[in-house]
Formats: C-alpha cells, structure tokens, sequence
C-alpha cells in the first residue's frame, strides 16, 4: 500500500459512506455490533480479570471488522483497541496478553501460509517446519545449548541479538524453504502436500535426534533457559512486552504481504493458482515464482519461530508436529483462504476456542463438580474435546461457507488517470461489441 | 527470412501420430489459418509451438531463434501469445487483472522496488495499467475492469482473452478457434477486428478455424491438416479447388463438416 494511494481509498470510502440506507434488521445488527464495540473494551478495563469480558473484548474486533463504518473509523477503532486498550489490560494480565500475543502470532503465521495455499495455490501441510527452524535458531544461540559445538565465542548470546535474529531467521529459513522448494515443487496437488508433510517430519525428528555424536539440538529435552529480547540493555521478558514485539511485526508483514499482493508477484502467485499452464504461456516463470512464494511464508514462520522461542523460554520438537501445520491451516481455511483479513480473523476465533474458551468452560465445569452442583465424569471435560469441536467447526464451514468467514474479494487498487476510461460503462457495451467485432 | 519456420515437426502419442512431418512457413505480417478435420492434429500443432509438448522429432524456428525445446515461459518471451479453444482465463481474477499478468513480462520491478513499494514500481503499475485500460477500449470491454472474469458474458471472456494475449505485444499471436461458439454477424465482426489488429498492433496471426467463410475471407495463406499429415497449403483459391482438401473433407461424415465442404466447394 502506498501511503497516498491508502489515503486516496480512505477518503473515498469515507465519502461513499452512508447509514441512511439501512434495513431494519440492517440496523439492529449494526446497533448490537456498535453496543459489543463500546461495551466490550470498557467491561475489559473495569474488570481486567474477567475472562469472559476478554472473549467478548476480542469478538468486538471481529465485529470492527464488519460493522457498517467507513475504513477510518474502523481502522481508528482498532488501533485504540489493539494498541492502546490490549496493552493496558496485558499489563495486569499476564494471562490474557500471552493469549493476545499468540493470536497475533498465529495470525502473523496463517497470513504467510495463507500465500503459499491461498495465493499460490500449493498445499503445504509442512508449515511448522519452518516455524521450527526458526524457533531452534534462536534457541540455540540464546541458550549455552551453542557451546556444545561452537568453536568460538561464549554463549547464550544477549538478548540484544534478539532483533538481528528476527533478521537472520527470515534469511535462514527463507533459504530452507527455498531449498525444500526445489525437489518439492515440481509435484503437483496430493504428491506436493504429501511430500511437505514428510519434509516437515524429516525437520522434527531431525531436531529430535541431533543431541549426538555432537549435541546441537539436545534432543527431546529441549533447549532452556532462553533469554528473552532486551531493548538497549531493558529485558523485555512480560507477556505486554511480547505482545508489543508480535504487533509492530504483524504490522510489517502485513503490510509487505499487502504490496506483494497488489504487485506483478502476487498476481503471478494467483495466476499459477488458477490455471498453471495459462499463466507459463502469459510468461510468468512458474517455478521461480512458487519458490519464492515457498521462501517467503518460510520467512516469516522462521521470523516467528524466533519470537515462540524466546516467548516460551523453552523450545522441544513436540511444538512443531504436523498437528501444528494443521491447526494454522485450519486458520487460513476458517478464515477463507486467499483473505488477508480472513486469514488473520481465523487465527484469532482458532487461538480464541483453544486458549480461551474451552479452558474457561472446562474449569468452569470442574467447578460446578466441585462444588456438587453437577456431577461430570472428568471423561467428559471439553478442554478433551478441542480436536472433535475443531474438526465439527471445520465440516459446518465446509458446509455453510466454504470459502470462509471472510472470503478472498479481490479489490482493484489502481485507479485510470483521466482521459484514458474515455466511455461510460453503460452505454458501450452494446456499442463497443457491435462496433468492435467478436 | 521467415517469420515461423516448422520442419519435418512430428509428435506422437502412444501408439497415435497427431502431426506426421509437417513442414510449415510464414512471413511477417501474414494472416495464416490451418484447418483441417476434427482430430487432424491442429490444436496438438498449436501446443507443440506453445512449448506444451516436447517434440519427437522436427524443428521450429521463430524469428531465427529455434523453439524447439523451449518451455512455455521462454516461447512467451519471444513474443508468442495465445487464446485457447476452450476459454481458458484466470476465472477469479478481476478483468483487469487478467490483462496484468499477461503484462508480466514487461514489467521489472524487483523483490525490494515491490516490498517497499518504491516510486519506481508504482509508475511502473500505473503505466502497466494505463495500458490495461487501452486494451480493454480496443477490444471493447472498458467499464468492466473491475469485474471477475467469470462474471464475464461468453462473448466478453474470448474478447478478454484476446486482450490478455495483447498484452504480451506478440509478434505472432495464435488464436485457438476465435469463432467458435459465434454466430454469423458476430464471426463475421470477429474478421473485421481480427484484419484491424495485424494493422494496428503489427502483428502476425496464426489462427485455427472451422468456419470455412471466416477463413477464406480472411488468411493469406492456407495450410489443411489431415490426420495429422499435411495435405495442402496455399493461397484461398488454390485450397478451395484442391482435390486433395475436397477428399479430406468429404470423407468425414459429420454435420458441421458437410456445411464446411459446402463452403469449401462453393
């Protein structure tokens, strides 16, 4: 997005904006999602505990995202909300802004898968590798886990490293998907999925058993103690403060994901998507291009593999199962793939259910056992029910909206300058095919 | 020297030869049609300049550079471009957009120009769609660009089609069957725009036809396949009193070819 091209489309959104031609169901719901906007943040803020007020803090940012309210105005209210109300509340919170932080890093991750399955149209059941690589990256050179093999230098490395890591790891990770690209991406469909589903195991288990002869990954115990980032010798070790990182990241891949997108790449990547061959004959280099879609939602898993690391303070193989790569397609598939907007709607509803909501109902049940109001088998807990609750989400969105909560609307960016649109649309169309030919 | 030069091109396909020894030339500037029966090898001829198939044995040469073993991309690159038989766009692209990635080529902007999205690359977007909107007057279809493809009528998705080959600024472009599914003012409009863009846009034509009044109205030079073999080519007048083309035409008992033999022989 080019700055004035995004004022330009603010100020025209702005300018068509209108209430006055509403329905009445059109305005209830409008006058319920406005009430869920104003109310939810300011529950959240009387009471920074209540788990349930978070919930609907959190569903009010899907309701921002759908309200009848010009872009500015929606935009404005989700920088209060995201920047200013979320970090308030984190800082008496620990809980609820480590939640927030993953919810910003899921959706920073399913934005990059979402190129590779929603753009460019390849499968990729593997995405956890990178997140992986990432994450070890890091881990290793933040902890002494790197003077096992290292010949120089004395480790952990301070977390003021942490930032070129951020770098490096995109660099790093980039290149290894890049170099898984190059076998994988000459299959196509099924063979592609089933082949980055054994490439992102081969990296797990790789990580799994590389504690000898020379110990670098330490195996199944894992790697701990991290050190956290440090910001000009501050250690930056609070939930908040992982959660300011996540968001200024977020911001910057959405915005790099946005200009790919509206850029001869991005609609390269789509083309490939919607007829392979089409798009070779258009002169679009295929392979280069699925490479580089490959490299870069590599990167930027790599990127937050850094971020997970040194978050949790603790990185094993157990976090970079192929459960993982399903649960952030399940992201980007909810969501609606090919969506930016719903990708990243998709990651929180997913990090929603799963930290938030099924635990409150769980412990809230146990309570209520507790107590002996209800006698409830620990069998019968929904905290166990994560995947079935999941999978029956998944098959009523195939059913009901199989493109996603938000799905892909492509937008034209660009506007003709004057004197080259030289007819009303109107009018031409039988005009121009009679006059034209075909 | 020849714009397109095909020699002794043969290709098979299991047990099945879809183009026998086909020898084939033509000149800039040139309007050219291969007819010939259905299964008589056109389309595969077609693909085989494309650089869709590998070629068993034979060689094309394009502008004094050899195709042969080009893949799809590096034929683009020269300058080739191509509508196919049945309509084959980016179904859930906008119009716009469709046009745009047939301007691929032309475009430079790198990685970082796009990250960023320098001054450079915006230019080069604007440019690249002040174009876009020129092909969509020139073929008639300006007020839809922000449309998906789909959406598009059948008439509007084969002019889209065109205008995305144009993109490429081919010098040669080839056209899969552009009349198919048109009817008799509508092919006839499509000859017109079809003489318009060798003038305008300086580009030689190599187009596919069944309908025998468009082709003969239309081609400098025509060349009939029959399976798979070469049977004649020439001028209009030379193919319609061929004896040979007659036979090929006759032989087949089908509707729309028995109209076509009518065609031929009137």
């Amino acid at each position: 997005m080019s700055m004035a091209n995004f004022l330009g489309r603010l100020k025209a959104d702005a300018a068509s904006f209108r209430l006055s031609g509403l329905s009445k169901k059109e305005w209830a719901i409008f006058v319920l999602q406005a009430l869920i906007i104003i109310a939810a943040p300011i529950w959240l803020l009387l009471q920074p505990g209540s788990s349930v007020a978070f919930v609907l803090f959190l569903a009010s940012i899907l309701c921002v995202q759908k309200i009848k309210l010009p872009l500015w105005a929606r935009i404005a209210i989700a920088v209060v909300d995201l920047a200013l109300i979320m970090p308030i509340v984190g800082m008496t919170s620990g809980t609820f802004a480590r939640v927030a932080a993953m919810i910003v890093i899921y959706a920073i991750l399913s934005m990059g898968l979402n190129i590779v399955v929603g753009y460019t149209g390849l499968l990729n059941l593997g995405y956890a590798a990178f997140y992986a690589v990432g994450a070890y990256l890091y881990a290793i050179f933040a902890s002494s886990q790197a003077n096992n093999f290292m010949p120089f230098g004395v480790y952990p490395l301070s977390g003021n490293w942490f930032w070129l890591f951020l770098l490096l790891a995109v660099i790093v990770t980039g290149f290894v998907g890049f170099l898984l690209g190059l076998p994988v991406l000459r299959l196509k469909g099924d063979y592609l999925a089933v082949v980055t589903l054994g490439f992102a195991e081969i990296i797990r288990l790789l990580f799994n058993n590389l504690s000898s002869p020379i110990n670098i990954t330490n195996g199944p115990m894992g790697i701990t103690p991290i050190q956290p980032p440090m910001l000009f010798n501050i250690k930056l070790d609070q939930p908040v403060h992982y959660y300011a990182i996540v968001l200024v990241l977020f911001l910057i891949t959405f915005v790099v994901v946005k200009n790919l997108q509206n850029s001869r790449v991005g609609r390269a990547w789509v083309a490939i998507r919607e007829d392979e061959l089409v798009a070779r004959t258009m002169g679009v280099p295929v392979v280069r291009m699925k490479l580089l879609a490959f490299s870069i939602a590599a990167g930027i898993a790599g990127m937050m593999g850094v971020v997970f690391a040194a978050m949790q303070s603790y990185v094993d193989p157990t976090s970079f199962t192929f459960m993982e790569s399903i649960v952030i397609l399940c992201m980007v598939i909810l969501g609606g793939t090919g969506s930016i907007q719903g990708v990243i709607i998709g990651a929180l509803a997913v990090v929603v259910l799963q930290l938030q909501i099924l635990k409150d109902v769980s412990s809230y049940l146990t309570s209520l056992t507790a107590s002996g109001i209800l006698n409830l088998p620990s069998w019968l807990n929904p905290a166990k029910y994560e995947r079935l609750i999941f999978g029956l989400i998944l098959v009523l969105m195939c059913i009901f909206r199989p493109n996603g909560l938000i799905p892909e609307k492509r937008v034209l960016q660009m506007k003709a300058k004057l004197g080259i649109k030289p007819k009303a649309p109107k009018a031409d169309q039988t005009n121009a095919a009679s006059k034209e030919g075909l | 020297m020849p714009l397109l030069e095909v020699k002794g091109l043969t290709k098979t396909f299991g047990g099945l030869t879809a183009i026998n020894h086909v020898d084939f030339t033509m000149d800039e500037h040139q309007i050219v049609s291969v007819i010939g029966p259905n299964g008589a090898g056109k389309t595969t001829f077609f693909n085989m300049i494309s650089g869709y198939y590998q070629v068993d044995s034979g060689t094309i040469k394009f502008d004094g550079h050899p195709l042969t073993k080009l893949t799809p991309e590096k034929v683009a690159a020269h300058k080739i471009a191509r509508t196919f038989q049945n309509i084959r766009l980016f179904q859930n692209m906008l119009v716009a957009e469709n046009i745009l990635v047939g301007c691929y080529m032309h475009m430079k902007a790198n990685l970082a120009d796009i990250i960023f999205r320098l001054p450079r690359m915006r230019r080069e977007e604007q440019e690249a769609y002040d174009k876009v909107m020129s092909l969509l007057d020139y073929v008639g279809l300006s007020g839809k660009e922000a449309e998906l493809a789909r959406n598009l009528s059948y008439g509007q998705q084969r002019r889209l089609e065109i205008a995305r080959a144009l993109a490429i600024e081919p010098k040669l472009l080839l056209l899969d069957e552009p009349a198919a599914g048109l009817n008799p003012k509508e092919t006839e409009e499509m000859k017109q725009f079809i003489l318009r863009l060798r003038k305008d846009r300086n580009t030689s034509i190599l187009l596919i036809e069944h309908d025998m009044k468009l082709v003969m109205g239309l081609s400098d030079k025509i060349t009939v396949l029959n399976y798979g073999e070469k049977i004649a080519d020439g001028t209009p007048d030379e193919i319609r009193n061929n004896e040979k083309v007659i036979k090929a035409y006759l032989g087949v008992e089908d509707a729309e070819d028995d109209d076509a033999v009518g065609e031929v022989l009137a």
